[in-house]
C-alpha cells in the first residue's frame, strides 16, 4: 500500500513538473508581452519593469528561477493587477470556486446515484426511459446552453432567484444546478448501468432467496458493489467540478478563479496563469489519487492486487 | 479473405441494421440531424448575402422579414445561425476525424504491440487523462494563431489567413479527444488478436503493418464509426466552449459557440433580447442531442448485451 501510494506520488510530481514546463514554455511562446499596451513604454521603464517581475535574463535562466521560487511555495506577482501577488489573488478567489464546485458536487452525486439506482430498479420502464432520456439531454447540453436559460426563465421571466453575482444561499441555487446538471447525468447512468449488471449477480439471487425486502437488496447489497464503477468516476469529477467552473462563473459573474483563469490568458498574465494551472493540475491529480484510495477500502476484492 | 473480413465485420451484421431500424428514436435523430446539416450547407445559398451586412435594423424581434430577428449590428440572425453551424460543424466533423486518426493508430499499435510498448503508451494516455487539458488549447492557440497567419501570408495565401483559427482549433481538438478512442480501440484488438484469422495471417508470413491495416482494422470499424459519432458532439462542445470564452472563433466570423455568447451577454433585467439566446441554444441542442442519441442507439446496436 506505502509502496503503491510512494509511487503515485511520484507521478504526481512527474505530472505536475511537465504541466508546468510546458505552461511555461507556451506562455514565453504567444507573442506579445505582458506590458504591451496603447502607449509605448520607454526602453528604461520597460527595463525596470522586467526586472521588477524577474522577466529579464535568458529563458533558461527565468525558467530556473521560476521554478525555484515555485518551490519556496511563491506564486510571484501577477503582471495585469499590479501589486498583488498570485497568492494573494488565489487566496481571494479559490474559496468562491471551491464552494460552489463543492456543493454542485455534492449535489450531482446524489441526484445521480439515486436517479441511477432508480432507473435500474424499473429497468425498462416508462420511469427508465424518462430518466435515461432526462440524462442524454443533460448531457448533451453543455452549461453556457443551460445557464443563460435558467436566467432567462427563472431570473428574468418569474424573478425569483437572482441573475448573478456572489453572497447569500440563492445566489448559490442556479449556477449550482448549472454546473452540476451534466455530472448528475454522467452519474446516473454509469450507475444504472452498473446497478443492472449488479442486480443479475449470484449473491443478490441469494438475497432474494433469503426473502429480503427489495429495498434492503438493493441499497444494502448491490449498491456497495455497483458504485465502484462510479467512485471511479467521482475523483476526476469532483477535480472538474472543482476547478471547471469557468464557463458558469462567467455566465453568472461569480467572482471565482475561472474569471480569472481567461482574462489571465488574454491579459498574457503568465504568473498568475501559471499559479491556477498548478492549482488546477494538482488538485485533479490529487482526486484521482484519492479515488484509487477510495476503491481498495471499498472492494476487499481488489485490494489484493493494489 | 475478403469474405472472412466481411463475415466477421460487425457493422455487415444485418440483424444490427434491423436493430437500429426498430430504434424511433434513432430514426428521427437521423432525420433531424440530415435536415440541420442540409439547412447549415445549402441555407445560405437561397438566402441574400446582404442579410449579413450590418444594417440600421438594430435588435429587430422575429418577423416575417427576419424569422430569427436581428443582432446588435442589425445582422440577420438565421443567416448567422447557419453559417455558424457550418462553422461548429466542420470543426466537429474535421477535428472528429483526426482524433479518430491518432486514437485509432495509437490504440492499434499499442494492442497488437503488447508487452512494455503497451504499458507504456497506456501509460502516457493515462498521464494526459489526468492533465487540464482544455486549457492548454486555450494556451496554445493564443501561442501559435500569429505565427500560423503570418506563415499563411508569407506563402501568398491571403485568403486563408481568416481561417488560420479554425485550422488550429481543428488540429488541437483532435489532438486531446483521442484518448478515449485509443483505449477502446486496444481493448478491441487484444481480443481480436487472439482470434484464429490473426493467427493464419502471421503464419502465412504477413508483415505487421499488413495484419494492422488489412486484417484488424477492418474488423474495428463499427466500434470505430460508434464513437466517432460520439467525439463530434465532444468536439462541437468543446470549440463552443472556447469561442463562447472569446477565445475561439473572433468576430466577424461565427460559431454556435460565439452566437451562444452574444445571446447571453444581451439578456439583462432591463431589456432582453431573448430571440439572441434561443434561437442558438436551439440549433446547438438538437444538433448535440441528436448525434449523441444516434451514437447511443449506435452503441447498443451493435452491443446486444448492454440492453
Amino acid at each position: 500500500m506505502i509502496n503503491v501510494l510512494l509511487k503515485r506520488l511520484l507521478s504526481l510530481a512527474v505530472v505536475v513538473f511537465s504541466v508546468i514546463t510546458i505552461t511555461f514554455l507556451l506562455i514565453r511562446i504567444s507573442p506579445g508581452g505582458p506590458f504591451d499596451g496603447e502607449r509605448k513604454i520607454p526602453p528604461a521603464i520597460e527595463k525596470q519593469l522586467l526586472e521588477k517581475y524577474k522577466l529579464d535574463g535568458s529563458l533558461w535562466q527565468q525558467y530556473s528561477g521560476y521554478m525555484r521560487d515555485l518551490l519556496h511555495g511563491d506564486l510571484r506577482l501577477s503582471t495585469k493587477y499590479r501589486n498583488r501577488t498570485v497568492n494573494e489573488i488565489l487566496a481571494q478567489s479559490l474559496p468562491v470556486t471551491l464552494c460552489l464546485g463543492g456543493t454542485a458536487f455534492l449535489l450531482a452525486s446524489i441526484v445521480g446515484i439515486w436517479l441511477g439506482t432508480l432507473a435500474a430498479m424499473y429497468k425498462q420502464s416508462w420511469r427508465d426511459y424518462f430518466a435515461m432520456i432526462c440524462a442524454l439531454a443533460a448531457i448533451s447540453l453543455p452549461s453556457y446552453i443551460i445557464g443563460p436559460l435558467l436566467i432567462l426563465v427563472f431570473a428574468l421571466h418569474w424573478t425569483v432567484f437572482p441573475v448573478g453575482g456572489w453572497g447569500g444561499f440563492s445566489h448559490l441555487i442556479l449556477p449550482t444546478v448549472t454546473l452540476a446538471a451534466p455530472a448528475a447525468a454522467v452519474v446516473a447512468r454509469l450507475m444504472r448501468g452498473s446497478m443492472v449488471e449488479t442486480l443479475g449477480l449470484d449473491f443478490v439471487r441469494t438475497a432474494r432467496a433469503k426473502g429480503l425486502r427489495e429495498s434492503t437488496i438493493v441499497y444494502r447489497h448491490a449498491l456497495r458493489i455497483a458504485i465502484l464503477p462510479v467512485i471511479s468516476y467521482l475523483g476526476p469529477l469532483a477535480a472538474h467540478l472543482l476547478t471547471g467552473s469557468i464557463v458558469v462563473e462567467t455566465v453568472f459573474n461569480i467572482p471565482g478563479a475561472g474569471g480569472f483563469f481567461v482574462h489571465s490568458i488574454l491579459n498574457r498574465d503568465g504568473f498568475l496563469l501559471g499559479g491556477l494551472v498548478i492549482i488546477y493540475c494538482v488538485l485533479l491529480v490529487f482526486f484521482n489519487l484519492l479515488v484509487d484510495m477510495a476503491y481498495g477500502l471499498l472492494d476487499p476484492r481488489i485490494k489484493s492486487h493494489v | 479473405m475478403g469474405c472472412w473480413i466481411l463475415a466477421s465485420n460487425p457493422m455487415f451484421d444485418p440483424r444490427i441494421i434491423q436493430r437500429l431500424r426498430k430504434n424511433h428514436a434513432a430514426t428521427i435523430c437521423t432525420w433531424i440531424l440530415s435536415a440541420i446539416i442540409l439547412a447549415c450547407i445549402l441555407g445560405p445559398f437561397f438566402l441574400s448575402p446582404a442579410l449579413a451586412e450590418p444594417s440600421p435594423n438594430q435588435y429587430a424581434p422575429p418577423a416575417w422579414e427576419h424569422p430569427f430577428g436581428t443582432d446588435l449590428n442589425g445582422r440577420d440572425l438565421l443567416y448567422r445561425l447557419l453559417m455558424g453551424g457550418r462553422v461548429s460543424l466542420l470543426v466537429g466533423l474535421c477535428g472528429a476525424l483526426v482524433s479518430l486518426t491518432i486514437g485509432t493508430t495509437w490504440g492499434l499499435v499499442a494492442g497488437y504491440a503488447g508487452g512494455r510498448t503497451d504499458a507504456f503508451m497506456m501509460r502516457v494516455v493515462d498521464i494526459l487523462y489526468s492533465v487540464p487539458r482544455l486549457i492548454f488549447i486555450l494556451i496554445a492557440i493564443n501561442a501559435f494563431n500569429a505565427s500560423l497567419q503570418s506563415w499563411a501570408s508569407s506563402l501568398g495565401w491571403e485568403s486563408l489567413v481568416q481561417f488560420s483559427r479554425i485550422a488550429i482549433l481543428i488540429v488541437t481538438l483532435g489532438v486531446i479527444e483521442w484518448l478515449t478512442m485509443a483505449r477502446i480501440v486496444r481493448g478491441q484488438v487484444l481480443s481480436l488478436k487472439s482470434r484464429q484469422f490473426i493467427t493464419a495471417a502471421q503464419a502465412l508470413g504477413q508483415s505487421h503493418t499488413k495484419i494492422l491495416f488489412r486484417h484488424l482494422l477492418p474488423n474495428l470499424t463499427g466500434i470505430i464509426l460508434i464513437y466517432l459519432t460520439l467525439t463530434i458532439p465532444a468536439v462541437i462542445i468543446d470549440e463552443s466552449f472556447l469561442s463562447f470564452l472569446g477565445l475561439g472563433i473572433q468576430a466577424p466570423m461565427a460559431s454556435w459557440g460565439s452566437l451562444l455568447a452574444d445571446g447571453a451577454g444581451s439578456i439583462n433585467p432591463v431589456r432582453s433580447f431573448w430571440w439572441l439566446l434561443v434561437f442558438p441554444a436551439t440549433a446547438m441542442a438538437s444538433a448535440l442531442l441528436a448525434l449523441n442519441f444516434l451514437g447511443d442507439a449506435l452503441r447498443d446496436a451493435l452491443d446486444s448485451k448492454s440492453r
